[in-house]
């Protein structure tokens, strides 16, 4: 009796992830990166400043997950709506969940300008080398010989073009502060992940700039893999053409972090 | 005793928290079906070997692990 | 309050700043820039937000995020920008929160030019982007009024929760006129429970567009449609002038109305009574007050910088009762008032 009274929980859903049932397909990781953006906004104690906005694509129901204002945004366009919302309210975190397709291919607008504006507001982007709501079309981050709906015969990158990385491509832009890659696809991977989100949001309410954490995931489904072989096929293709690391971090950054 | 306890009406069956475990299997898929006709994955202890590292729990997409120590 | 000399874009975004615009996002383009170039310097010495956008999609897009958190906000466009927003203007209208849009029309269809048209008015009053919306859409046809409907477009979007737009054209926005603007006060926001500024106390908001199941989204088309028929039932607005003894009833909005009315004048002279029936809302369009004015007249002619696109609006407020005749200039070409005479003695020489 004595041992089970002692006994403390260590690992529970996060106060800001609502107790309902996600709609995304088992082993999913888009669940994995809701929870994590949870645990953050719960450390830093910041769920009632917080206003998300969620992307088109299969996160499109990310206000029903994470317990925060939410906004819904139009195809690529969330980090305009942020742009909007943080210049009436500098005191509100605001932050974007997009995918490959909404970011950086019909929303690659919004996103570069709110980046090189230096827009205090994150951005979580899930890159997943595909277009999952629509059924596993190409999208622009889906590699070289990567099947898809829409590249029956593998991506061919004389018709097709090159995958985009993003991280390269919005760390090169002044006004951005902080891009990095990280995965979830272990444990270890989720921990730095879940570090990189909360330094964003730190960036973030510190005035630093624009910050963006990319995430290496998966989509099993339109893969057409079991999700362990999903995690597989993520780490032996994926990360060669999308390495893990930090693409920009501003001094005015990493003195941020040297005090937290 | 760290343990472990598995919602099987939210588990999806997906897997991801059965590779992880630095103790081995104590995570492994079940051979029954929950009412959403996935076969959730079961926490097998016998020898108490469970850390509590909550490995398991990180992994799960649908958050339907929960970590006692 | 003593009157001012401003130019029409000038006076839209003082206008704008004066009835407590928190927040402007808008995108060069010509007739519009000077709109954009005031907000520029005025906005930030106020302490309110600007952002010279990427484009008019990110423009719409600031105004959405903006307006989901209750700030009163505004854009200004010129046709192809007015393209541009269509998408984000549907969203705008189906999250149900308030925004002002004004588009100072140019010739088109495509690039066009910069010369005043009014080919936008299918675009603007029938809705525009996808989905079963309909804007209330404010024409006015002098800067003063610009001034007076900029205001009124506010406290309609706010009390609407809808989109409002102001229909205007080039010359409007390039001419200059004596206006009396109201005193400049600091933001004032209504209660806005629905927006999103932190689940700090209550239970927390979500604005979306999205209902996947359909009976939902039906309701929410059903509300709108509501809304809609309140804003038929209060917010028409009109302008008769000369009317009640007219043979010619013309009808016409903003500059063509302006041209329209000295076009009268000269007419009377010729011994043509003709009047004039000017809409204000060509959205909720005054179809019963038309109709109305249409029966003391013997014909009308209606007169646009278009190829025609009100006068559906007219045919269907007055059907086949009168003779209906129509005179349009396009391409960004206006008329002289005498070519309006000939159009009206034409309109009343065909029996
Ligand atoms: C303007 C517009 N064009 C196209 C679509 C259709 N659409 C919905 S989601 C999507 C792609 C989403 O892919 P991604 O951003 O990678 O998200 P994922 O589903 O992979 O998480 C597309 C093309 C849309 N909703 N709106
Ligand atoms: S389709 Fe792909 S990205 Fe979408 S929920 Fe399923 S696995 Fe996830
Ligand atoms: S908590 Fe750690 S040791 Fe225990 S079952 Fe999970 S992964 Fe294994
Ligand atoms: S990771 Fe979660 S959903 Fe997947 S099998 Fe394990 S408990 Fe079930
Ligand atoms: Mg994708």
């Amino acid at each position: 009796m004595s041992e089970a009274k002692e006994e403390k929980i260590v690992f529970q859903r996060p106060k800001a992830l609502c107790d309902v049932v996600t709609h995304y397909c088992p082993g999913c990781l888009h669940g994995v990166v809701h929870r994590v953006i949870a645990e953050v906004i719960d450390d830093l104690g910041i769920q009632e400043i917080t206003v998300g906005i969620a992307p088109v694509g299969c996160s499109v129901l990310a206000y029903n997950y994470i317990a925060t204002d939410f906004a819904e945004a139009a195809h690529g366009r969330a980090p305009a709506m942020a742009t909007g919302m943080k210049r009436v309210h500098p005191e509100l975190v605001v932050f974007t969940y997009q995918g490959d397709g909404d970011l950086a291919a019909i929303g690659t607008n919004e996103l570069i300008h709110a980046a090189t504006r230096g827009e205090n507001i994150t951005t979580i982007f899930i890159n997943n080398a595909i277009y999952g709501m629509t059924g596993g079309q190409m999208a622009p981050t889906t590699l070289p010989g990567q099947v898809t709906t829409s590249t029956p015969r593998g991506r061919d990158t004389k018709l097709a073009g090159f995958p985009v990385r993003v991280c390269e491509l919005v760390s090169t832009l002044e006004g951005s502060a902080y891009i990095v890659r990280r995965s979830a696809y272990n444990p270890s991977e989720i921990r730095k992940l879940k570090a990189a989100i909360k330094t964003a949001f730190q960036v973030q309410m510190a005035g630093l700039g624009y910050s963006l954490v990319e995430v290496v995931s998966n989509c099993p489904t339109n893969w057409g893999m079991t999700p362990l072989e999903s995690l597989k096929w993520l780490q032996e293709n994926m990360l060669a053409y999308y390495p893990l690391g930090d693409y920009k971090v501003k001094d005015s950054v990493k003195e941020l972090m040297a005090k937290k | 005793m760290p343990r472990i306890v598995i919602d099987v009406e939210r588990c999806k069956g997906c897997g991801l928290c059965t590779q992880v475990c630095p103790k081995g299997d104590l995570v492994q898929m079940s051979d029954e079906f929950n009412s959403k006709g996935y076969r959730p994955s079961k926490f097998v202890d016998p020898e108490k070997k469970c850390i509590g590292c909550a490995f398991c729990a990180n992994m799960c997409p649908d958050v339907a692990i929960t970590v006692y120590r | 309050m003593a009157k001012v000399l401003m130019k029409g874009n000038e006076a839209i975004a003082e206008a704008a700043i004066r009835a407590g615009c928190e927040a402007y996002f808008g995108y060069p383009i010509t007739p519009q820039s000077e709109v954009l170039e005031y907000m520029s310097a005025r906005m930030p010495e106020l302490g309110r937000a600007f952002v010279q956008a990427e484009s008019e999609l990110g423009a719409v897009n600031m105004v959405y995020g903006a307006a989901c958190t209750g700030a009163r906000v505004m854009t200004t466009t010129s046709s192809p920008g007015f393209s541009l927003m269509q998408e984000g203007l549907s969203y705008i209208a189906c999250s149900e929160v308030p925004a002002v849009a004004v588009n100072v029309m140019r010739g088109g269809p495509g690039l066009g030019n910069i010369q005043p048209s009014q080919a936008d008015y299918f675009q603007m009053t029938k809705g525009g982007g996808h989905g079963d919306y309909s804007p209330i859409v404010l024409a006015p046809s002098t800067v003063q009024e610009a001034v007076d409907l900029v205001i009124l477009a506010f406290d309609l979007a706010d009390k609407y929760r809808q989109p409002v737009y102001i229909i205007a054209d080039g010359m409007l926005g390039q001419m200059m006129e004596p206006v009396e603007l109201p005193e400049l006060k600091p933001p004032q926001r209504p209660e806005r429970p629905w927006a999103l500024t932190g689940a700090k106390g209550r239970p927390r908001n979500i604005i979306t567009s999205l209902q996947l199941d359909p009976p939902t989204l039906e309701k929410v088309n059903l509300r709108l449609q509501e809304t809609y028929k309140r804003i038929r039932e209060n917010e028409q607005r009109y302008e008769e002038y000369m009317t009640d003894d007219a043979d010619l009833l013309v009808v016409a909005y903003g500059t063509a109305a302006r041209i329209v009315k000295t076009a009268i004048v000269k007419a009377r002279r010729d011994g043509l009574t003709a009047g004039l029936f000017r809409p204000i809302t060509v959205n909720p369009y005054p179809y019963d007050a038309l109709r109305r004015a249409a029966e003391k007249a013997k014909r009308l002619l209606v007169v646009e910088l278009s190829a025609g696109q009100m006068l559906e609006d007219v045919r269907l407020a007055v059907m086949d009762k009168r003779p209906i005749h129509f005179f349009g200039k396009m391409g960004g070409v206006v008329p002289m008032p005498e070519d309006v005479v000939d159009a009206m003695k034409k309109a009343m020489a065909e029996a």
